[in-house]
């Protein structure tokens, strides 16, 4: 991309990269206290307490919560940046094998998810929005904002007991749980889709409102150009880049998502690794598991905001 | 209460009250029949004794799911006070503490906004262990950032406003001054904010009971019921659906209730049936545009604004002609009008509506009037699309109308940016508009409605968002453009000077009405509307005495709403009399006024 006004997209590489830096420092930082913001004995707690002292000792000894809290952050530093996350308290297997074993499974459920929820959203919001502009059609309105109130509202792993009870239990059209072959990614994404693409089409429909009203809109019309040009090609880019910030938000929040439709799909990826190393205090695990988590839904908000400047030059060089 | 003259307001607050009593009393009134165990009637479905059947230990589970209400509710209710203290605390920091400290919260605030609730909520339940209190603080603290950058936003917001500048300069702590002055007005907006919030905690916990984080057994909320009911999906799945159905309807409850409080219900009444439609009647010859009997009607909350009501004008094949006016006068609706660029619900009527050629009246797409019709905005910094370049936009008037191939209109367009003065219009082409200045950009609006071969420009208020040097530009690249295309010229402006420096031919108009029609050389000096004079009287010039008031014209222009039935400008005329008042004057021989006789000596 040419640049004429000179420098405005090394300053924002740097910019962004600097508050992704600081993100990650933070939450590095937050992932290590962890352990010790647990209150009395963490060790003591996981192994239950029949476990003999010595054994909690060596634990102890082998997570490093003997040395001094400095030096354990500097190992915990060093090791991390070698891509050691540790050894699991109950599987005794590294944690990285673990996390890289259940990863992929999580990830196309998330992105597949994402995926069909703005598929499915743009183009509902988009003709929602020409339908309703106005006051034109109240009722498609009322309807389309009271359903999509409704169906919101329902959270993922709810959707995804719904959807088991009438596609897998009434009617076996599809797997009830577990991952097998693409068939049984069909539920698990539809529950995980279906809510963010709601929340998603109110937004498109309100920024598509907005951007209709706007001047250069008025100046497409003046060009006569048809009504579908001038809604496509010109309301809504401006329309996705608004959009776009909370659609950033939403995959992130649908990254957690996961975790739940993960437990309902009885799915092998991180979310139902993760609630049972909680319940079993497996704290090497559980960090890893957060950190992960974490710089997936981090490297989603730089990603999102590189798009944002791609399609908006201007948010590339205003923000505070 | 206007919240419950909406239908959503009503449906919320009568669904809040709902599940508010069933957590008060639910307990009391079906405590005791959800403890009995029956072992004989096991995992059984729904029957008239059990609505959605019993449990593993053959417990009435709609017994229990209406005694896990309270449970629910107060988990969440209180979940959410934390999120909403500490937010308060966190967001209202940085007007107390220091500068440099309160940078730092702020930024602390942004960077664990953006880690998504549940993820927080995991960690804090590591921290706080398993079970209710844990999951009750994991759910509060996580929420507790999206409210710190909330009531930071509102509290930056109020403490722009006077009153708070003007405690602080009286010498009123800070901590007094965030009390008394500052908290008191965000609390709406929190309230609001904090009752939807308290329907997303009320699912986020019966996600955590759900995943076996919550509440731990004997104790039961909807999510833990859920958890129990999975198992038995296959045989029981009510005993999954109904505390399911239970999260969601209370869920609804407080975030209907609370949208309803937040949306504002602003709205306005649909016009009624056109009238019957106005005698046709023929466009004037020779002209690039005929109007006549122009009436725009635009809805409002008070009932139907009558914008135009009742212009009749001709521009001549390459005339020049002004309208002018104070703002409200219809001006810019009369331009956009003409310009075919009104959608419903704003109606426009006319006897007829001919312009280059086109009968706007009659229905279907007038594309043709892309090529033929060139329209400048008032505004030139919002008019172009950011989010495409300028070359392009330019371009695509001859792609889409003249079927040019991408880079012959592109080439087009660059040459078009050149004849309006743009200088490397090369470069520039490839530009965004936001690389372009405020004057560029309104040369680069005329070059656009240059790329066609246009017979008449629709100028509206082509200058008044640019600075006084700039203007003078604009100006002349519009009379240039005429000397060229032969192109006649509707130019809009509040602007006298302007006016009569352009245009051949003025129209004055006035609520909505033409009121006076001159030669331009004649508006300074053979005016007979006392509107006229009043509006050329208050232009100062170089013969002004400086030392002496400026002329202003007095009164207010009416309010659209409500125009008298008499002249429109009576009650700010000198000359009026009972009769202005109570007939409206009709335009004849160029001067819509009772009394012009008068004025005019």
């Amino acid at each position: 991309m040419r640049n004429p006004t000179g420098g405005r997209w090394p300053r924002f590489a740097l910019r962004r990269a600097g508050r992704l830096l600081g993100s990650l420092w933070v939450l590095v930082t937050a992932s290590f206290l962890m352990i010790h913001l647990v209150p009395g004995d963490p060790v003591r707690a996981a192994l239950g307490p029949t476990a003999p002292a010595d054994l909690v000792l060596a634990h102890k000894q082998e997570l490093g919560l003997l040395d001094p809290l400095w030096r354990q952050y500097a190992d915990f530093l060093s090791r991390l940046l070698s891509g050691d996350l540790g050894v699991s308290i109950s599987s005794r297997l590294p944690v990285g094998e673990t996390i890289a074993h259940r990863l992929p499974a999580t990830a196309q459920l998330a992105v597949a998810a994402f995926l069909l929820s703005v598929a499915v959203a743009v183009p509902i919001g988009v003709v929602m929005a020409v339908l309703t502009r106005r006051g034109r059609g109240r009722r498609a309105e009322l309807a389309f904002t009271g359903t999509s109130v409704v169906v919101g509202a329902i959270p993922d792993f709810l959707l995804g007991v719904g959807l088991v009870y009438l596609l897998a239990v009434q009617t076996h059209v599809f797997p009830v749980a577990g991952l097998d072959g693409p068939d049984s990614y069909v539920l698990p994404v539809l529950a995980l889709a279906i809510g963010p693409a709601a929340v998603l089409s109110r937004i498109v429909r309100v920024e598509m409102l907005a951007v209709m009203e706007a001047d250069y809109v008025r100046t497409a019309r003046a060009k006569r150009l048809t009504p579908l040009r001038v809604h496509v090609v010109h309301a809504l880019p401006n329309a996705v880049t608004a959009s776009l910030t909370i659609g950033g938000l939403l995959l992130s929040s649908l990254v957690a998502g996961t975790v739940l439709v993960e437990n309902v799909f009885a799915w092998p990826g991180l979310g139902s690794s993760i609630v049972a190393s909680i319940v079993a205090k497996d704290y090497p695990l559980v960090q890893g598991t957060v950190l992960v988590y974490g710089v997936g839904v981090l490297l989603i908000n730089t990603l999102v905001d590189v798009v944002l400047a791609l399609l908006d030059p201007r948010s590339a060089i205003g923000e505070s | 209460m206007r919240a419950l003259r909406r239908p959503v307001g009503v449906a919320g607050l009568g669904l809040l009250a709902l599940v508010l009593f069933v957590a008060a009393f639910g307990p009391v009134l079906w405590g005791e029949r959800a403890t009995v165990v029956d072992t004989g009637d096991l995992l059984a479905g729904p029957s008239a004794e059990h609505w959605i059947g019993t449990d593993n230990l053959g417990r009435d589970l709609f017994a229990r799911v209406m005694v896990a209400a309270r449970l629910s509710i107060l988990l969440a209710l209180a979940a959410t006070a934390i999120s909403l203290v500490l937010g308060i605390a966190l967001g209202a920091a940085p007007m107390l503490v220091g500068r440099r400290l309160g940078r730092l919260i702020t930024s602390a605030v942004n960077v664990l906004v953006a880690f998504p609730g549940l993820l927080l909520v995991l960690f804090f339940a590591v921290v706080f262990g398993v079970g209710a209190r844990g999951a009750a603080l994991a759910v509060g603290l996580a929420g507790a950032p999206a409210f710190a950058r909330l009531c930071h936003t509102l509290v930056a917001a109020v403490s722009e406003r006077d009153y708070v500048a003007a405690a602080r300069i009286a010498g009123v702590s800070r901590v007094r001054v965030l009390l008394r002055h500052v908290l008191p007005n965000i609390a709406e907006p929190l309230i609001v904010n904090a009752t939807m919030a308290a329907g997303g905690v009320l699912l986020t916990f019966a996600g955590l009971s759900f995943l076996g984080l919550g509440v731990q057994a004997p104790s039961y909320d909807w999510g833990k019921l859920m958890q129990d009911g999975l198992n038995g999906i296959y045989v029981h799945p009510l005993a999954a659906l109904g505390p399911g159905i239970a999260v969601v309807l209370a869920g609804l409850a407080f975030n209907l209730t609370g949208e309803a409080f937040a949306a504002a219900p602003g709205r306005t009444r649909p016009l009624e049936a056109a009238r019957e439609p106005a005698a046709r009647t023929a466009p004037v010859a020779g002209t690039s545009l005929s109007v006549d009997g122009l009436r725009v009607t635009i809805p409002g909350p008070a009932g139907p604004i009558h914008a135009v009501r009742g212009v009749t004008f001709t521009v001549g094949d390459g005339e020049a002609v002004g309208v002018v006016g104070e703002s409200g006068s219809g001006k810019s609706v009369t331009a956009l009008a003409v310009a075919g660029l009104l959608e419903p619900p704003i109606r426009v009527d006319a006897n007829h509506l001919v312009v280059a050629g086109e009968d706007l009246m009659a229905a279907g797409a007038h594309r043709r009037l892309g090529t033929s019709l060139a329209v400048v905005f008032q505004d030139p910094m919002t008019s172009f699309n950011p989010a495409h370049r300028v070359g392009p936009q330019l371009a695509e008037v001859s792609r889409f109308h003249q079927g040019m191939s991408r880079k012959a209109a592109f080439a087009r367009a660059v040459d078009r940016l050149r004849a309006v003065r743009i200088g490397e219009p090369g470069r520039r082409a490839r530009q965004y508009p936001f690389e372009f200045s405020g004057g560029m950009r309104q040369r680069a609006m005329i070059g656009m409605g240059l790329m066609g071969d246009p017979r008449l420009i629709i100028a509206d208020e082509p200058t008044t968002a640019l600075d006084v040097t700039v203007q003078r530009q604009v100006l002349e690249l519009l009379a240039e453009v005429r000397r060229d295309t032969g192109a006649a010229l509707l130019l809009i402006s509040h602007d006298v000077t302007v006016v009569t420096d352009v245009c051949d031919r003025v129209l004055v108009m006035y609520a909505g009405r033409v009121v006076e029609e001159l030669p331009a050389k004649d508006l300074r000096t053979l005016a007979r509307h006392p509107y006229t004079r009043a509006l050329v009287a208050a232009v100062p010039d170089m013969e002004t005495d400086l030392n002496r008031p400026l002329a202003v014209i007095p009164g207010l222009p009416v309010d659209p709403t409500q125009v008298p039935s008499g002249c429109a400008f009576a009650p700010r005329c000198p000359f009026a009399d009972d009769h202005c008042r109570a007939v409206a004057p009709a335009l004849v021989a160029g001067v819509a006024c009772h009394k012009s006789a008068e004025v005019g000596r």
